[in-house]
């Protein structure tokens, strides 16, 4: 089983790593714990690359330099953690309004306010559901694995170019520390062209192009949102998760990035006891594979969602699953290291119903 | 049967107790299994003791943190206070007998390895290579990978600037894997 190509590598530098060679030519930041691998990754590799880093003088500056680099049409990011990512929350909007494809990397930690710079989910109702103002949706992408996010960032920017939308990369503090063997590749066949059809590229020997989110006009704002709407509805060819051990199930655990690997060992060990408790993993958190859960549903199983927050992503769970069934709920406390351990007793509890 | 073996190793900062871990798990990979390296961080890095968990398996790795683990590193007295209560019965327990009395271990409930790392590694010439005395010992008692394999690794955490220290290392994670077939078990 020997892979030679492997390097060992921490979630954040697998996350710069991935940008880099998704073609990232742009990266925007402001340290933050624990996520500041990134921006010290970057700062040499960005310039080998040929590509532009900037230290912005906050998280607000940050922001707003890759909706101008993402108008140009250039593969773009800017990371931090929870508190940061709370005040690139307006440019995030505007992006989403003026349909610009940027990526926003969140490596969160305990909230509210400053919280902690330990490990915390309680961003998953920010990143799923809004976070600025007005109605956009951001694709979100959890990794639970450093070579998950190393391919998943890969993946952002292509969707972000795709759907000429913000993508969000949501991980967190166990994700970006943790060391893990990671095969790096690069993808292939780039389209050379891309952005160029809309992006501010320059005028020359053509009509000019407008970028923006403003919609004055009557009816103009309100075919805005209509568009926003089936582009949003459209992204649902881009569901994905990871399903383990579901199909005998009495149980399913819903868990989602670090907490959806961990509970694997707890599943593992009950198992071994002969129980019977399967995972669904959402990769996609928006969108929610909503389709997966209804049909497990649908043959009768049981329902326990596991989150290090107080109770987020539960409420799409029980939205995917409504009129069938319904989920229990354990919240992991920000706060506090999740182990294994910590898992077994609820799993216990739920699966006596 | 599957293989599978996790660890946490800690001590003071500054003891080398990230590197050691570091080490194993590059061995790990290099060995061609699927590994896991994790630092706790937070208020406890600030002076008092730090401590990372290394996991080691031929089957995809769940979780990278570990409550109760099958073998410690243990290289200071907060430490032993610490993280002997929660291994596991029968688990592995690397002591740093220089700084730490073995009377202090549950020798009943978990198998002791005490080495004395410090004196161990002033004889090869260098006290700061106590950590690699530790693994040393760690690696004969567990098994977890061979010797050579480990020592192999050595350059993945050594930069090229210090490469001329590899073969002393090498000895050093020698001389600990020697003291425990010398001395086994401490009963």
């Amino acid at each position: 089983m020997s892979q030679p190509n492997r390097i060992f590598i921490k979630g954040n530098e697998a996350i710069a790593r991935g940008a880099l060679a998704a073609g990232a030519k742009c990266f925007f930041g402001y340290p933050i714990t624990p996520q500041n691998d990134i921006p010290e990754f970057m700062s040499q590799a960005m310039f080998d690359a040929g590509g532009q880093f900037v230290q912005a003088e906050s998280e607000v500056a940050a922001a707003n330099m890759l909706l101008g680099a993402a108008a140009c049409g250039i593969r773009s990011l800017t990371t931090s953690s929870s508190p940061g990512i709370s005040l690139k929350q307006e440019a995030i909007s505007y992006m989403a309004g003026c349909e610009v494809p940027g990526v926003i990397v969140n490596v969160s930690r305990g909230g509210p306010g400053l919280g902690d710079i330990g490990p915390s989910q309680a961003d998953y109702f920010q990143a799923v559901k809004g976070g600025g103002h007005g109605d956009y949706k951001l694709l979100v992408l959890a990794p639970g694995t450093v070579q998950e996010a190393y391919d998943l960032t890969i993946k952002a920017f292509d969707l972000a170019f795709k759907y000429r939308n913000p993508v969000m990369l949501l991980a967190d503090a166990i994700i970006g520390q943790m060391q893990e063997p990671v095969v790096p590749w690069t993808p292939e066949n780039r389209d050379p062209h891309e952005g160029q059809d809309w992006g501010l590229v320059g005028a020359k020997n053509r009509a000019p192009r407008l970028i923006k989110s403003l919609f004055l006009d009557d009816g103009a704002l309100a075919g805005q949102n209509q568009k926003l709407q089936a582009k949003y509805e459209a992204m649902k060819a881009e569901i994905d998760q990871e399903l383990f051990l579901t199909e005998d199930a009495e149980l399913i655990i819903v868990a989602f990035g670090s907490i959806g690997r961990i509970v694997k060992s707890t599943i593992r060990k009950l198992r071994s006891q002969g129980k019977k408790v399967g995972l669904v993993r959402p990769i996609t958190l928006f969108p929610f594979p909503a389709d997966v859960l209804l049909r497990l549903a649908k043959e009768g199983k049981r329902f326990l969602t596991i989150e290090h927050n107080m109770g987020q992503m539960v409420e799409d769970v029980r939205l995917s699953i409504r009129m069938v069934a319904d989920s229990d709920f354990y919240a992991q406390l920000p706060g506090t290291l999740p182990t294994p351990d910590d898992f077994e007793q609820p799993i216990l509890k739920a699966l006596e119903g | 049967m599957s293989m599978y073996q996790d660890a946490i190793i800690a001590g003071f900062g500054g003891q080398g107790v990230m590197l050691i871990g570091n080490l194993l798990a590059y061995a790990g990979m290099d060995a061609g299994l699927n590994v896991t390296y994790i630092p706790v961080y937070g208020p406890e890095m600030r002076g008092g003791t730090a401590n990372c968990t290394v996991v080691v398996s031929d089957d995809v790795i769940g979780s990278p943190i570990i409550r109760s683990p099958l073998s410690v590193i243990i290289m200071n007295g907060p430490s032993l206070d610490k993280f002997q209560p929660l291994l596991q019965d029968n688990g592995v327990l690397i002591l740093n007998s220089s700084l730490i009395d073995p009377a202090k271990t549950n020798k009943d409930r978990v198998r002791v390895y005490a080495v004395p790392v410090n004196e161990i590694a002033d004889q090869l010439g260098n006290t700061r290579m106590a950590n690699m005395v530790a693994l040393g010992a760690y690696v004969q008692a567990t098994g977890v990978l061979p010797v050579k394999r480990v020592q192999d690794s050595l350059p993945s955490v050594i930069s090229a600037h210090y490469s001329h220290m590899i073969p002393k290392n090498a000895e050093a994670i020698q001389a600990g894997a020697d003291y425990v077939i010398q001395h086994g078990q401490y009963v």
